[in-house]
């Protein structure tokens, strides 16, 4: 990067933190080096894929930080005050496949909202607030709703296991497909197997598959064949809830009009009714920060393969033209997120970064 | 300079790649002093040889300090991201054949498949409150592989040697190595999953492509690819 361009972003991300503190976020300062295990435990194996590790004799395996989301919401947690805006900025680093030219350290500048119970308004409230921060750029908004795909395999008609499965497998799509296929009885587990495992012969044929090795004991192996027994017996899913639950992954629209084709699948799929008012208290609220719903572009499943633990709504702003290039701002909801790291209640989380370079880049091309 | 064939200083893809140099006329001449790791190779001009690491032929191949070499494409895979970018596959060489595969207890008479395998690990951590841990030295293409078929709620722990025992000893519940026979394996109380093979792997024969070679580099490649009976991939372009 030229020292003037390196200026420039310098520049834009001191305007964004005062951007977003005149808005009324307090600025936070978040440290680069992070604990890897509070990583890998929120995000898996993936992560080191995707973040630099280093080690330190006494705090052990640290990553640099891949993003602010964990270090912010930690911060938050901890103060355990009222809602709360907050501010922040600095280098993020995450590594790159060999021959990519995206940045393995960049700027990010920050705002996220916490504590805010009444969501819709929250969401809008970030969302107005980055398009406001990068007006000038004349960025398209995308925008899609995991709370929705949740909310759409919840309410299908079967068993808590397969619910679970599906809800917990909603950021990979293929794998998420195949259970599907398996639920509905299109593709699946060897029926031969299946004969031999049932929860009767349970017991012998672990006594004679080999010694016992290992942490995970007989109970948990006795307790899977029961629950794959359960699965043999479950019925295949509804096969017009599977074909709703497809035309909601489908749904792509201004977000106006998205709102109406899943309103058309909710007589279908009926349990999806309150997170489709949780989108439409949303679009109102967007409206009231002077925002024009037509002028979001949703697509159902839009952030549903990044790293993130979205699981609501989700958004991003990104130059006209094509796919190739990262979002200018990101962002959206992250209560699942925040509950795995308090170990308890939910605190309600959303919030959005700019990438300052991103956004220098493209102003020397307007 | 004469091209430089890197092969491991020890073990037995080194008495495997010697002994196939030897067939196709490449004889190895010793210095009396065998703890040299370096000696000339006779029947073929302008070719050195070094004895290396195992480990480390993939990246002297990748950086270009050695023009050859001879290893695992296990290896070559697991320690160079892109490694097409940077060597040429010549030709497999039919030795070292093993697979690098996933592998659970045999006791597990619930898992199988790699389906069964994220179940367990969704259980696994539900119960333990912890993820389920593949003990592994090859955390690339074990990482890639599980990612790819859509398994969670695992982590790797690294292993530099008798991964098979690691689940005994509790310090792994799985682990991902190479087996190439599945004795250690089932003398350990392990069975691999039906879909568990990552790689079929065997030794190769590699030509980095870090560097221009010479005139005199090009024929000796030539002359060596002549004895072997052509190479799977066209050297002409250098």
């Amino acid at each position: 990067m030229s020292a003037s361009s390196a200026a420039a972003s310098r520049a834009e991300t001191e305007r964004l933190l005062r951007f977003f503190e005149s808005a009324g976020a307090v600025r936070v300062d978040l440290d680069v080096l992070q604990p890897a295990g509070t990583l890998l435990d929120l995000y898996g194996e993936d992560i080191r894929a995707r973040a630099f590790v280093t080690t330190d004799p006494v705090r052990g395996e640290l990553m640099l930080r891949p993003d602010f989301t964990v270090p912010v919401a930690e911060k938050q947690i901890k103060r355990a005050a009222g809602p709360a805006r907050v501010t922040y900025a600095g280098l993020v680093f995450r590594k790159q496949a060999p021959q990519s030219s995206r940045a393995r350290e960049f700027l990010q500048v920050g705002c996220e909202i916490f504590g805010e119970s009444c969501r819709a308004d929250a969401d809008a409230e970030v969302f107005a607030l980055m398009h406001e921060a990068v007006a000038s750029l004349r960025l398209k908004a995308v925008a899609g709703d995991l709370g929705v795909l949740l909310s759409a395999v919840d309410s299908m008609s079967t068993t808590q296991a397969r619910k679970a499965a599906l809800k917990r497998h909603i950021w990979r799509p293929v794998r998420f497909m195949s259970l599907i296929d398996a639920y509905s009885g299109k593709s699946g587990d060897g029926a031969e197997r299946l004969q031999r495992l049932t929860p009767s012969a349970a017991e012998r044929l672990i006594d004679s598959a080999g010694p016992m090795i290992g942490i995970r004991s007989k109970g948990e192996i006795l307790e899977r064949i029961e629950a794959i027994a359960g699965e043999r017996r479950a019925s295949p899913l509804v096969p017009t809830e599977v074909e709703a639950l497809s035309r909601v992954l489908g749904v792509r629209g201004c977000a106006q009009s998205a709102l109406n084709q899943l309103r058309e699948i909710q007589r279908k799929l009926p349990g999806i009714e309150l997170s489709l008012d949780g989108f439409e208290d949303r679009l109102k609220a967007l409206k009231s920060h002077g925002i024009n719903p037509s002028s979001i572009s949703f697509e159902a499943t839009y952030g549903r393969t990044t790293l993130e633990y979205y699981d609501g709504f989700v958004f991003g702003f990104v130059p006209g033209s094509g796919n190739e290039v990262p979002p200018v701002v990101s962002g959206g909801r992250y209560d699942y997120l925040t509950r795995q790291l308090s170990g308890a209640d939910s605190l309600p989380a959303v919030g959005g970064v700019v990438r300052p370079e991103a956004a220098v880049s493209l102003m020397g091309l307007i | 300079m004469p091209l430089k064939i890197g092969i491991p200083a020890k073990g037995r893809i080194q008495s495997e790649a010697i002994s196939w140099m030897e067939t196709v006329g490449m004889n190895i001449m010793r210095s009396k002093n065998s703890r040299e790791y370096s000696a000339r190779v006779r029947g073929i001009e302008n070719l050195e040889l070094v004895l290396l690491s195992a480990s480390d032929i993939p990246s002297e191949l990748s950086a270009g300090s050695i023009d050859l070499g001879i290893t695992g494409i296990d290896m070559m895979r697991e320690r160079v991201p892109n490694w097409q970018l940077r060597a040429t596959e010549l030709r497999k060489l039919g030795f070292g054949k093993a697979d690098l595969l996933v592998a659970v207890p045999k006791v597990w008479v619930d898992a199988d498949t790699l389906h069964d395998l994220d179940e367990v690990a969704a259980q696994f951590r539900r119960t333990h409150g912890w993820r389920l841990r593949i003990a592994t030295k090859y955390h690339n293409l074990t990482r890639e592989f599980l990612s790819l078929n859509g398994v969670a709620d695992y982590q790797l722990v690294d292993s530099k040697g008798a991964t098979e025992g690691t689940v005994a000893n509790q310090s792994a519940e799985a682990i991902s190595d190479i087996v190439s026979t599945g004795e250690t394996l089932k003398a350990n109380g392990l069975k691999p999953l039906t879909d568990g093979v990552i790689l079929k792997s065997e030794a190769a024969l590699l030509l980095s492509t870090e560097k221009q070679l010479s005139a005199k580099g090009r024929g000796v490649l030539a002359e060596i690819e002549e004895r072997v009976g052509g190479f799977a991939t066209s050297t002409e372009v250098r």
